[in-house]
Formats: C-alpha cells, sequence, structure tokens
C-alpha cells in the first residue's frame, strides 16, 4: 500500500444534486422508501425498461435510512448459487457505477478477508471458497501468514481466546461511499425526470378487490399503476395494512467509528465468530459493525453492550485499536428473515411488488437488486436472478440458507 | 439498557436474559392435517408490530424460567402485563 492523505480523494461538497417536485396525482410507478434499493430501482425502471413517469416517496430524507447508516462492505462470496448469481451481478454492476453515472462514489476494491477462527469454520469457509469459484466469484483460502502479509496491523499470533486459523480472501470486494452512491443515482434520476420526493410518508394503499391502485400518504393519496415497496425495516408495518404477512422481523443493528487515524487498515476485516467487522473509510475513521440486538425494535438505537461486545472482539484482534476514541454511534432498523436471504419478488395482491429482508446486507446488492426488482416490475415477472428470492419460497421450502455466509455480518 | 421483570427475580438488567420471540406460538395440534401454506405460516411467520409486541423472555443468567412481557417496540418500553398476559412458565 502506498501511504495516502486521509480525505484527499474525496470530492468538494456537491452542489444542488436534485430537485424537491410536488408529488403529482399519479404516475406509473411509485415506489415506497427512498434508500438506496428505490433509487436504484428507479434508475433501472428509467435505464433498462424506459419508464420514467415514477415518483420515489420517502418519509424522511433522502437515503437517510440504513442507506445512511451501514458499514458499506460490498462483496459477492455468499455460498449458494442463487446468492453468487445476485451479488455477483451487483459486483460487476459496482465496478462500472462510478462511470455510468458519472459521479464519485468511491468504490474501492480493497479486498474482504473473513476469518475463520476453528477447525469447522474452516472447513466451512475452504468449501466456500471452492463454492465461489464455481460460480465464477474471485476467492481464494488463506493460511494465518498470508493472512499477516495483508493485514499487518491484525493480530495472528496462536495465543488469542479465538485464534485466527485463516481467513477466506476476496480480492474484488471493497467499501463504497454510501451517501455518494445514493446522490449519483439521485442526480442521475432526477434528469431522467423522475420525482424524488421527501417528507412524504405513506400511510396506507388504495386498492380495487386484489389490485393496489395508489397509497395515502401524509402529502396526500397518489395514484398508481404499480406500487414497489423498498422501505427496509418498515416493511412490515406497511404490509400489515394491506393484511399482507411477511416473514420479517425488525431488528436494530448498530454501528459506529473512531476518530479520524491515519491510514493503518489496508482492507476490510470481518468475523462471524467474535462478530466484528472493521474497515478504513476514506477520510480516515475506522468504521465498526457488530451483530443485530437479538430483541424486535423500531428504535433506531440498540443496546450498549452489543457496542461493548463489538470493541472487546475488535481489540483483542486489533490491539492497536485499544488507543482510538469512539466519536459516534448509531443504529438503523433491519428486517430480517428465516433464512438471512432477501425477499424480491411478486406479491399476493396485483400491482404489489416488494423488496425487503434485506437485514444486515443489503448495501452491497443495491445495483443489483435495483437491476432485478426493475425488471420484475416492468414485466411482471421476476427477473431469472431474483426468482429464486419470491416469498413463496416460504411455502415451498426452496430456501436460499445464507446463514454461513451472511449469518449477521455483512 | 432495558430493565425486564423477572416474575421470580424482580427488575434486572437485559444482558441476563435470552430472547424468545413472539409468544403464544402453538405448534398444529395434527402436523399431518395442515396445508404446505398453514405449515409455513407456523415455521417462519412471526407478528412485528411497531408498537406493543407481546414476546418471551428466559432469565438464562439467573432463575433461567421462561415468561412474557409486552414491550413497545418504537420505545423499548416494557409495559404492565395485562389481565390475559401473565407472567407463566412454558409448561402451562
Ligand atoms: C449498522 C448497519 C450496518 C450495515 N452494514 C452493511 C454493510 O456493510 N454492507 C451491506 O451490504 N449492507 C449493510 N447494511 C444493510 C444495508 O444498509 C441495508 O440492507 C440496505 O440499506 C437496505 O436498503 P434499502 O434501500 O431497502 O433501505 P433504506 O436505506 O433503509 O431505505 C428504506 C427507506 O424507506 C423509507 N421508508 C420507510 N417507511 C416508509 C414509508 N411508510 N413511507 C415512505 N418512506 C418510508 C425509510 O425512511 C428509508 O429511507 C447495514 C445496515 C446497518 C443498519
Ligand atoms: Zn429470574
Amino acid at each position: 500500500m502506498t501511504p495516502r492523505t486521509p480525505g484527499a480523494e474525496l470530492p468538494e461538497h456537491p452542489d444542488r444534486l436534485w430537485h424537491s417536485p410536488e408529488p403529482k396525482s399519479s404516475y406509473d410507478v411509485v415506489i415506497v422508501g427512498g434508500g438506496g434499493h428505490g433509487l436504484a430501482t428507479a434508475y433501472y425502471l428509467a435505464r433498462n425498461h424506459g419508464i420514467t413517469n415514477v415518483a420515489v416517496l420517502e418519509r424522511g430524507w433522502l437515503a437517510g435510512g440504513n442507506m445512511a447508516r451501514n458499514t458499506t462492505i460490498i462483496r459477492s462470496n455468499y455460498l449458494w448459487d442463487e446468492s453468487a448469481g445476485l451479488y455477483e451481478h451487483a459486483l460487476k454492476l459496482w465496478e462500472g457505477l462510478e462511470e455510468e453515472l458519472d459521479y464519485p462514489l468511491l468504490f474501492s476494491q480493497r479486498g474482504v478477508l473473513n476469518l475463520a477462527h476453528s477447525l469447522q469454520e474452516v472447513r466451512d469457509s475452504v468449501r466456500r471458497v471452492n463454492a465461489n469459484r464455481l460460480n465464477g466469484v474471485d476467492a481464494e483460502w488463506l493460511d494465518p501468514q498470508q493472512v499477516a502479509e495483508i493485514c499487518p496491523i491484525l493480530n495472528t499470533s496462536e495465543d488469542l481466546r479465538y485464534p485466527v486459523l485463516g481467513a477466506t480472501w476476496q480480492p474484488r470486494a471493497g467499501i463504497a461511499k454510501h451517501d455518494h452512491v445514493a446522490w449519483g443515482f439521485a442526480r442521475a434520476l432526477d434528469r431522467m425526470g423522475v420525482d424524488l420526493i421527501q417528507g412524504c410518508e405513506v400511510t396506507g394503499f388504495e386498492r380495487v378487490g386484489d389490485r393496489v391502485v395508489g397509497v395515502e400518504t401524509t402529502r396526500g393519496p397518489i395514484r398508481a399503476g404499480k406500487v414497489a415497496l423498498a422501505a427496509a425495516g418498515h416493511t412490515s408495518a406497511l404490509a400489515d395494512t394491506l393484511g399482507l404477512r411477511l416473514p420479517i422481523q425488525s431488528h436494530p443493528l448498530q454501528a459506529l467509528v473512531s476518530e479520524l487515524l491515519e491510514p493503518v487498515h489496508p482492507t476490510v476485516v470481518m468475523s462471524n465468530s467474535v462478530h466484528v467487522y472493521v474497515s478504513q473509510a476514506h477520510k480516515g475513521e475506522l468504521v465498526l459493525g457488530a451483530g443485530i440486538d437479538s430483541y424486535n425494535s423500531y428504535s433506531q438505537r440498540g443496546a450498549f453492550h452489543t457496542i461493548e461486545r463489538e470493541m472487546t472482539a475488535a481489540v483483542e484482534l486489533f490491539p492497536m485499536f485499544a488507543r482510538a476514541h469512539v466519536l459516534r454511534t448509531w443504529g438503523g432498523v433491519v428486517d430480517v428473515t428465516p433464512d438471512a436471504s432477501a425477499i424480491t419478488g411478486l406479491t399476493p395482491l396485483e400491482g404489489l411488488y416488494v423488496n425487503c429482508g434485506w437485514g444486515t446486507g443489503g448495501f452491497k446488492a443495491t445495483p443489483g437488486v435495483g437491476w432485478c426488482y426493475a425488471h420484475t416490475i416492468a414485466h411482471d415477472e421476476p427477473h431469472p436472478l431474483n426468482a429464486p428470492f419470491s416469498l413463496d419460497r416460504f411455502t415451498t421450502g426452496a430456501l436460499v440458507d445464507e446463514h454461513g455466509a451472511a449469518g449477521v455480518a455483512h | 439498557m432495558m430493565l425486564i421483570p423477572c416474575p421470580w427475580c424482580g427488575p434486572r438488567n437485559e444482558i441476563e436474559f435470552h430472547y424468545g420471540g413472539q409468544a403464544d406460538v402453538h405448534c398444529p395440534d395434527d402436523p399431518q392435517s395442515v396445508s404446505d401454506a398453514d405449515w409455513a405460516t407456523f415455521l417462519f411467520f412471526r407478528d412485528n408490530p411497531k408498537g406493543v409486541f407481546t414476546e418471551r423472555w428466559s432469565h438464562a443468567s439467573g432463575c433461567r424460567r421462561w415468561f412474557t412481557v409486552r414491550r413497545d417496540t418504537r420505545t423499548n418500553r416494557v409495559l404492565p402485563a395485562d389481565s390475559t398476559n401473565h407472567a407463566r412458565t412454558v409448561t402451562t
């Protein structure tokens, strides 16, 4: 790694990137939720399907939900073919997105190490590396010495409570600047004539029989040919008003950042066992995440003991972090499914589409799921890549059990 | 930190507890006669209200008993038990 000056690659603060239009009385497609997924979906609706009479309704400010709160890890090294297909499609789009949106996303392919701390975890990790390779996803198994070469600040000595026995390594993985991703999409959408409407909460739906024909909002009713949910942790609250039950549970997920430091951490390190993941942001903060808080909650904060455990694990793995000060902690509300995979597709109601259940790991999917969800909305049929993630898999039993590769990590 | 009222030990810090999810989830009496859709509901679908939730907690580091709590998921405030939701062990 050549030394870099923290913050040097950050662009200037942007001028106004999108307008704030008044909502029209009707649209071809209304998207509920102005996070990464809502924005990416609107973008690919316009780009791939020529559908631009679209509104994205956001109850707060644009991308102020989980999009603004995540630890920005992007990777595609999931176990099953279905997940590898979707996340690798996303990663390929990430690789060209900066150019496509003509906006600096600070997408940095600095690689991801997923640590293994037990013999069983070593075996599972090697299996995942092999599965990844069969799916054309770049992956390697590294021994502790190779891990130390990539990330010298990591404690790879044998006398830890949970020593590092090796790691999977995906060199093409990395991080991006989440706000910029949202802004890049928003600017492109604004130019294509899509309405981005903030401060507009969807409170209910208009329906005719089994067809959804519009939404009720805090700014009045809006008719819609199609209504697409992209409301992350709040999807249950919306679906409940339609009597539609979804197999998701909303939990707080916390993250924190340190003060700004010189560049010390060259890659992304994740550990499912001791439960911490960390990278260094472009500006210099260490960005750390933990697991979800155990109980359901819509409060955008979690318990302090979760942070305490995460810090304990971090300091054991990275002794030098003991001297770093915590600057900020926060939480998001994430929607967790029983098989740790998302739900993206049609619903039993005509004209209503659902994209939820991304839980702790949906940032990395942003362009990929936007692409597939837009296809689902435009054609009334899932794209082959998101077909396995339909709601009916919980009845057919065709689950995509990604707890091992997703679990609570990202 | 949440203070969770164990009916046997009194209010204790949440780190002493294990979370058990929605209360009053019953296994179908005759699993053979249950449709795929109903079976899926039993296995995978739970309420997820933004508001009052009736849920199970186990006092894992204390008396180790299970009991039911009502909590507002917007604020995490634990509410008084109502008449239909007395704390009880799983076996009753
Ligand atoms: C702490 C934390 C760390 C994470 N780390 C990672 C990571 O490293 N890598 C990764 O891939 N993923 C990560 N994630 C997960 C990722 O952030 C989410 O999966 C992803 O942001 C979901 O995208 P979204 O657009 O659906 O959600 P959001 O960005 O939350 O968008 C949903 C939007 O809908 C709005 N909304 C809700 N209800 C309504 C309504 N009724 N009307 C109008 N608008 C509404 C919300 O205000 C919100 O802006 C993390 C999440 C958290 C909380
Ligand atoms: Zn007790």
